[in-house]
């Protein structure tokens, strides 16, 4: 180390091996619940590599192609991008300290969510209904399993934005309410990542098959 | 030592200096980085589904690795306008553990489908017919 920061002690200067100040204390948590993220990414992609290994056991039942509806796919998947953005516009107005405007955007954002949530939760009493429940075949109970516990990752997502609304309406934009409102942010996004994988490869390429 | 030197990677000034505003502005983004990752997502989420919906090619597999390459640009892009990655943020620790989560996935996923798909290819056939009468 070229500069080593000195400390006098009476006449002589002694140099010191350590630092005096934390290193960004702030950014703890955020690195911390990047890799809770990047564990909960391994969560998925054992149950992307079930998927891709029984996907295509359909114990004589229905496959993909007569099960899957691309329209209402389709339109989930623009549910979730939607609310990405509108998440994004809530960081924004969040950086320039707006209430209001913040917490509108995280409304928008829940609604949008919601929407998504409950198109799939019609698309699943849909299918239970026809007969194509997760018991059915070794490709369906793949199926619910993935897009089941992604489904549980966005209701429990929506959850936590209505308890962050609840605290910064009471709190207002404080330094910890934009960590969590920043916590919140990075598992939004990372579920629509994962959403990318789901309807790619199981949707998408489900109905090729 | 400046702000302008936590542009630098050397490991030594990051922990001196880690530009604190610049780390809030990197958090947040930028409603053009917003944007342009919105955009981009769209069209990268609209070309597959009108290459499958519309079936533009009549060969599956084509298909197939196209909306494969379409999934992974898009995750890039996500990667980068919306979670806002980049190698310098929390000193590269961010970046570190994503490639390693990377090859984990990589190794999970194609090793399970490999060997399963072996396992699959020497297994004794059995018919719809059979299936059926399966207890």
């Amino acid at each position: 180390m070229a500069q080593t920061p000195a400390v006098t002690i009476g006449d002589e200067q002694v140099p010191s091996f350590y630092l005096k100040h934390e290193h960004h204390p702030e950014n703890g948590t955020m690195l911390g619940f990047w890799l809770y993220l990047m564990s909960d990414c391994l969560v998925f992609a054992v149950l992307f590599a079930m998927y891709g290994v029984v996907g295509g056991n359909y114990a004589a039942g229905p496959g993909p192609k007569e099960l899957f509806d691309l329209p209402l796919v389709a339109v989930n998947t623009s549910m979730l991008l939607l609310s990405s953005i509108t998440y994004g516009f809530a960081m924004l107005e969040m950086a320039r300290q707006r209430k209001t405007a913040t917490l509108g955007w995280l409304a928008i954002t829940g609604l949008f969510g919601a929407a998504f949530i409950g198109l799939e939760l019609f698309e699943f009493v849909h299918l239970i209904h026809e007969g194509a429940g997760p018991q059915r075949s070794a490709f369906l109970s793949a199926f619910f399993t993935l897009v089941g516990t992604h489904g549980l990752h966005v209701s429990f997502g929506i959850i936590w934005l209505i308890t962050l609304m609840v605290q910064v309406t009471r709190g207002g934009l404080t330094a910890v309410n934009q960590r969590r409102l920043s916590c919140l942010s990075l598992f939004w996004h990372f579920l629509d990542v994962v959403w990318i994988g789901v309807f790619t490869f199981v949707y998408l390429m489900g109905v090729l098959r | 030592m400046s702000a302008g030197s936590s542009h630098t990677h050397d490991a030594h000034d990051e922990l001196n200096v880690h530009g604190h505003d610049e780390g809030h502005e990197a958090a947040h983004g930028s409603f053009k980085g917003y944007m342009t990752g919105f955009l981009l997502s769209v069209v990268l989420t609209a070309i597959p589904f009108w290459l499958v919906m519309g079936k533009t090619f009549d060969n599956p597999k084509l298909t197939t690795l196209i909306i494969l390459a379409f999934a992974a640009v898009q995750i890039v892009v996500h990667m980068i306008y919306f979670l806002h990655m980049n190698t310098s943020s929390e000193g590269g620790w961010n970046m570190l553990a994503l490639i390693f989560t990377f090859v984990l996935l990589v190794i999970t996923l194609s090793g399970s489908l490999w060997v399963m798909h072996n396992m699959n290819v020497n297994m004794m056939p059995v018919s719809a017919h059979d299936m059926r009468n399966m207890p």
